[in-house]
């Protein structure tokens, strides 16, 4: 009886997939249907924003709704682990971590980050959904820190995918970390939250810079 | 103690002594620089350096795992001795039984033009020194052919420069042409600091 069920739950699943698959045959870079590609490679435009009072309360919305990406870049990322405990209690800000790009709004860059990891860097970057904004942790990420003449350590991660917020230290203290989420509230209310859009506009140039540190690009250009 | 193995020894002059007696280092002598064949250096009462040449290398470390009881490898790595023209490998064993450590050390050439650069793989010996000889190859340019993927990239992707821990490599230079440099860079010296801060009018 149960397997019954999940066939026809399998055969349902599938139906769905190849409608989605048939439809964003519409768009450019998509696949047809017998060969579902499961990213699209088109190049990202700018999203112009609403006007008016609808905008102001999407922009109140997203910045109460700040979902991070779970992907520790660097030593960073162990001073987020206490930022989600109760001592600190990021949720009072609702900030929360999500295990996948696609449903995060926020990426943290959590300090140095190795050219194999800037690889990965834009890949989940580009994989994340529009609005979406990215903080930087600690001097590594403004000027390359205490790694700044090494042979495998970017510099400024700025020069690869657009920076909203940029939190100083090494490491900043959580109580850094949220003030830097309280300024990004403040950014996003204001309107002032459109770097995805930047990214779209000066997508060229973001892509030479990155093409001219990892040397084996081995991934579409654009990807989502 | 040591009982189950061929050699036994209590302590770590005593080992010296029995690799004399089999040829694969000199009697004691003075110091002497560590790229020189037939060194022996007792560092402490468990730990000492002997350097022997590429080609006896793999024999000795051999029997110091199968006849003295150094059963684990504890690292695998090399230092640039350029002005040399040499890499000097360090392979360092340790005898559960004593806790005692033995560094074999072996000099190889530096450059592949002169049949240099290369070295014998003990992969099969421990498994994990094949991880150590593909970051040798990847960092240092030391080949050790027949070594499970030691030609596939280990952390640098399509890395085309000279290997970075070479000492001809520049790395200040790579990082400030490749990795765009935040202008406003200041260091300051603690010295001259001091100085000017203890002594303002000097």
């Amino acid at each position: 009886m149960s397997t019954d069920i999940n066939k026809e739950d399998t055969q349902t699943q599938q139906e769905s997939i190849r409608q989605v698959v048939e439809a964003m045959g519409e768009y450019p870079g998509a696949a047809d249907a017998s060969d579902p590609q499961l990213f699209c490679e088109a190049r990202p435009k700018v999203e112009k924003p609403f006007r008016g009072v609808f905008e102001k309360f999407l922009n109140w919305a997203r910045a109460n709704s700040l979902w991070v990406l779970g992907f520790g870049t660097g030593c960073g990322a162990i001073e987020l682990r206490p930022l989600m405990t109760s001592r600190f209690d990021a949720s009072r800000f609702g900030v929360a971590g999500r295990p996948t790009p696609r449903q995060s709004s926020v990426f943290i860059i959590g300090g140095y980050a190795s050219v194999k990891t800037l690889k990965r860097i834009v890949r989940s970057y580009e994989q994340m959904q529009n609005p979406k904004f990215v903080i930087a942790l600690g001097s590594c990420t403004i000027n390359g820190g205490m790694y700044w003449d090494s042979y495998n350590t970017i510099n400024r991660i700025d020069q690869y995918i657009p920076v909203d917020v940029y939190i100083t230290g090494c490491m900043p203290r959580p109580e850094a970390i949220l003030a830097g989420f309280v300024k990004l509230q403040e950014l996003i209310k204001a309107g002032r939250g459109e770097k995805a859009n930047e990214y779209a506009e000066h997508f060229d140039w973001y892509k030479a810079n990155q093409k001219k540190v990892i040397k084996d690009w081995d991934m579409p250009d654009y990807n989502w | 103690m040591n009982t189950s193995y061929q050699y036994s020894y209590t302590n770590i002059e005593e080992l010296l002594e029995i690799l004399v007696e089999k040829g694969f280092i000199a009697p004691a002598t003075e110091q002497q620089h560590a790229t020189v064949i037939g060194r022996r250096q007792v560092q402490s009462s468990d730990l000492a350096f002997v350097t022997v040449a590429p080609e006896a290398a793999r024999h000795l470390i051999l029997d110091l795992r199968d006849r003295f009881g150094f059963t684990h490898l504890v690292l695998l790595t090399a230092v640039d001795y350029i002005e040399e023209g040499k890499f000097l490998l360090t392979y360092l064993l340790h005898n559960y039984e004593l806790h005692h450590d033995i560094g074999v050390q072996v000099p190889i050439g530096r450059e592949a033009a002169e049949a240099g650069a290369s070295m014998e793989s003990i992969h099969d010996l421990w498994a994990q020194a094949g991880t150590y000889q593909r970051e040798l190859k990847e960092m240092f340019g030391i080949d050790f052919p027949g070594s499970p993927r030691v030609d596939e990239p280990f952390i640098l992707e399509g890395w085309d420069e000279v290997p970075p821990m070479r000492r001809e490599f520049d790395t200040k230079q790579y990082s400030e042409t490749t990795y765009f440099p935040r202008p406003g860079r200041s260091t300051n010296d603690p010295a001259d600091y001091m100085r000017q801060k203890l002594y303002p009018k000097e």
